[in-house]
């Protein structure tokens, strides 16, 4: 059994003619993603409660969650939920309050927390608080910008690496796909409606490592190429290098696919989120190493490609 | 290449098999105490418990600051036999400023100024503007009062939590000015957190000659205990750093609850000086600037022990008596953030973590040897000695692992595989061109590895990025990532290499397995 892999994605000799799609994949692409950024904006992203502020009391109550009852026992209390909704079993009650406004907002968050819990449990005897969080409004515009800088900055480490490490038109190409892969995420985010937080900024990092890999893997076999076939034509060469390591790409795509699925399925209210993007994430950064980082590179031309060396030589 | 020398083989073993040891602590309890028994400590989101974000009010600690200043720089003066007009402080400046008496007067006043002792170096700034002398606290000196009054804090947050009983609570500064508190198993923090809001500083202050007005050098305060307000004196006589001890105690008197304390030898002076010269006036018990209760002395309190009386009941009463034992905070903290996870959501968690962990880790082993065979059955051996030494890791470093940091390691092995497949593919097209097995092998090996080094190298970076700015859940996730890209290259480079190598030499296969 060991003697010989079973399966195979791709066979050996297969040639797919991927340049052909050429056009049509980067339009689509392109009209994705300026869907995406249109989404971005209207109706833009649902942000969680480390990027909002506020309250999140997850309880369970004794028998089937009585949603009325519960909402006005608040409203008796003098609070005012701006949610009150069902989640996972129908036991489940999760109460959302925005940050309050006005002066000693800290102070009257943490107060509001207490509040809630006092009130549910008075008119549900037996509620189970699973989960308790108050934001104030300066920790979560803190956590914004660190959520943000430290986006920025991985980013800014992958830009610099790529830059180093290959020429100028593959760093180009690479970054315009990598931005790409990214509108498309958020554009996903915001139709889902998943929270935005700070383990989704995670997520969109972990999403574009795994695709930068990716496209790593391929433009290392184009520049070896490039060397190797000196009088072949790009348009063929970039073929034959997506072919070349087309089973590596879904190989790879595959496992970490397996991995993150079960998170998907699992996970929990946490990581479901997390993972259901990674999901998406790792299936457009396969695509567009495939579809659009080779196609890039094509329109960047030929001849700035090939400028290290003019002589023709056989291998 | 193809060669791995004794002493090679030795490491990459011994590596694997140290990494096995290290995990063990977390499954079984410590043969003998002696033992250092390291485990990987598990998040509030796994274990339940809460988390609370503290913030110091740098504001007030200014404000307590110049009050000081202020009583300080009087009571020299006075001292002096200088005179002054129009003492004046200013909180929004952060300053105080007064006119001498006359010219004659000003140098030596200035003088005077310049020589009041500092609490930190460099405290305050002393100048002279239209006629009269300012003196101005430094930020730079405030900065650094707030690292101390942190620390300081830290310590009085530490010995209030360990009255309560909670279990092994985590105390730590974050910044310049804030405290995270980590409660493992308290899922109701109300209590803790009433108890850490308050500043608990307890003072002795004479009532102003007449109660009922606000007076220079005299502050309106609340009288909880009457529910009406009465003018306090600014000038605290004792207050509750001379404090030795506290109890909750039923008085003999009422049959209600009382809190007595004790004062150290400084503190029962002070006291008796001042009730022996006010015999007959009132004087105020001040807590965190509400007046608990502001009896007659009737006589001299010599024995430097006292009863505070003020409508306790048995639990404020022990509170109290918990509070003023683990002394005032130099500052009011406020709690700025609050994460509670109950035991059960916390259990759950566990559960989705580890069914995730093992239902993902089989999905990429069964992946691997029907796409790549016996060397992906190597890769699986690879991968399983990758999870114990990421594990091992974390045990060495007593790390925290929360769930997005089981989903970073979940993550990790379904990457890790990717450096294995690089060399499969790549020792295929060697078989197809034509190579023999060992040079396919070899070239295999080698084109594959700068491939794999720049792939991990882009994620390497990109998850220190995320793990320096990143916090809470996050930092975790880029924490067992980074650990992991570590042992991946590891295992991938060295061990699982290794198994082919020692497979080749044995079998001497006339076709490879690709």
């Amino acid at each position: 059994m060991l003697s010989r892999p079973l399966l195979r994605f791709v066979r050996d000799d297969r040639r797919i003619n991927f340049m052909r799609g050429r056009h049509m994949g980067l339009i689509v692409s392109a009209v994705l993603s300026i869907a995406s950024v249109i989404l971005f904006f209207q109706p833009g992203l649902k942000l969680g409660l480390d990027f909002r502020g506020g309250i999140i009391v997850e309880a369970q109550t004794p028998g089937a969650a009585d949603f009325g009852k519960l909402r006005s026992a608040l409203e008796k209390a003098g609070i005012h939920p701006d949610a009150v909704q069902a989640f996972g079993s129908p036991r489940d009650v999760r109460i959302s309050i925005n940050a309050p406004d006005g002066t000693d907002r800290e102070a009257q968050t943490q107060k509001l927390v207490d509040g809630v819990k006092t009130a549910i449990s008075a008119a549900e005897p037996g509620t189970q608080v699973l989960r308790a969080d108050a934001v104030g409004a300066s920790v979560s515009s803190e956590l914004f910008r660190d959520g943000l800088l430290a986006l920025g900055f991985s980013l800014a480490m992958i830009l610099a690496y790529i830059w180093i490490r290959f020429e100028r038109e593959f760093a180009i190409s690479a970054v315009v796909t990598l931005i790409l892969d990214l509108t498309k995420t958020v554009g996903f985010l915001a139709i889902t409606r998943f929270e935005f937080d700070l383990v989704m900024v995670a997520a969109l990092l972990t999403i574009l490592g795994y695709s930068t890999n990716d496209k790593v893997v391929v433009y290392d076999r184009i520049r070896e190429n490039l060397r190797k076939y000196r009088t072949m034509p790009l348009r063929e060469l970039l073929d034959l290098s997506i072919n070349e390591t087309l089973n590596r790409t879904l190989g790879t795509s595959m496992t970490v696919f397996l991995a993150a699925l079960p998170l998907a399925l699992f996970g929990g209210s946490t990581l479901t989120g997390f993972a259901t993007v990674m999901l998406f994430g790792i299936v457009v950064g396969t695509s567009s190493s495939i579809f659009i980082a080779a196609p890039l590179l094509l329109l960047m031309g030929e001849k700035r490609l090939r400028k290290g060396g003019s002589a023709p030589e056989a291998e | 290449m193809m060669y791995y020398s004794r002493l090679r083989l030795l490491g990459v073993v011994g590596v694997c098999l140290i990494g096995l040891l290290l995990c063990l602590p977390n499954f079984m309890r410590a043969p003998t105490p002696s033992l250092p028994w390291r485990q990987i400590h598990l998040g509030l989101d796994l274990r339940g418990g809460s988390y609370l974000l503290l913030q110091l009010d740098l504001k007030s600690l200014e404000h307590d600051r110049l009050q000081s200043l202020q009583d300080q720089a009087r009571q020299t003066l006075l001292d002096k036999s200088l005179g002054y007009r129009d003492f004046q402080k200013d909180d929004q400046t952060a300053s105080l400023s007064f006119e001498p008496r006359s010219d004659e007067e000003r140098a030596s006043a200035l003088k005077t100024m310049q020589d009041l002792p500092v609490v930190v170096p460099n405290e305050f700034h002393v100048a002279e503007a239209n006629g009269r002398i300012v003196l101005t606290l430094q930020h730079d000196a405030m900065l650094a009062r707030a690292r101390d009054a942190v620390a300081q804090s830290i310590e009085i947050v530490r010995r209030r939590i360990d009255a309560t009983g909670a279990i092994d609570p985590s105390i730590a500064r974050e910044g310049d000015d804030r405290i995270v508190v980590e409660l493992p198993g308290v899922s109701d923090p109300e209590r803790i957190k009433t108890l850490l809001g308050t500043t608990a500083r307890l003072t002795f202050r004479l009532l102003a000659p007449n109660p009922s007005v606000a007076s220079p050098g005299s502050t309106m305060l609340e009288d909880i205990s009457t529910h009406s307000q009465v003018a306090v004196q600014d000038h605290v006589d004792v207050d509750g750093t001379d404090l030795t001890n506290a109890g909750a105690v039923i008085d003999q008197q009422s049959g209600g609850w009382a809190v007595t304390f004790q004062l150290n030898s400084a503190g029962a002076t002070a006291f008796a000086n001042t009730t022996r010269a006010n015999v007959g006036k009132r004087f105020a018990i001040v807590l965190d600037d509400k007046v608990i209760e502001a009896p007659n002395i009737i006589n001299p309190i010599t024995a430097g022990s006292g009863q505070i009386t003020g409508g306790f009941d048995a639990h404020s009463a022990s509170d109290l008596a918990l509070l003023l034992r683990a002394g005032a905070l130099p500052a009011p903290l406020a709690v700025i953030e609050q994460r509670t996870i109950g035991p059960s959501l916390g259990a759950a968690s566990i559960h989705a973590g580890i069914i995730s962990l093992g239902v993902g880790f089989l999905l990429v082993v069964v992946f691997m040897v029907l796409f790549y065979g016996r060397f992906g059955l190597y890769a699986d051996i690879a991968l399983f000695a990758n999870l114990i030494l990421m594990v091992a890791i974390l045990s060495l470093f007593q790390a925290t692992l929360t769930l997005p940091g089981m989903a970073g390691m979940l993550l990790t092995l379904g990457m890790a595989v990717d450096a294995n497949i690089l060399i499969n593919e790549r020792i295929r097209e060697e078989v197809k061109r034509g190579r023999g097995p060992l040079q396919a092998l070899q070239a295999g090996f080698e084109r594959a590895t700068s491939t794999i080094v720049d792939s991990n190298a882009t994620a390497f970076l990109a998850h220190v990025m995320l793990f320096v700015f990143g916090t809470g859940p996050v930092r975790n996730f880029a924490l067992t990532i980074t650990i992991g890209i570590v042992t991946t290259l590891f295992t991938t480079l060295l061990l699982s290499r290794f198994l082919v190598v020692r497979w080749y030499a044995l079998a001497r296969p006339k076709e490879l397995p690709v």
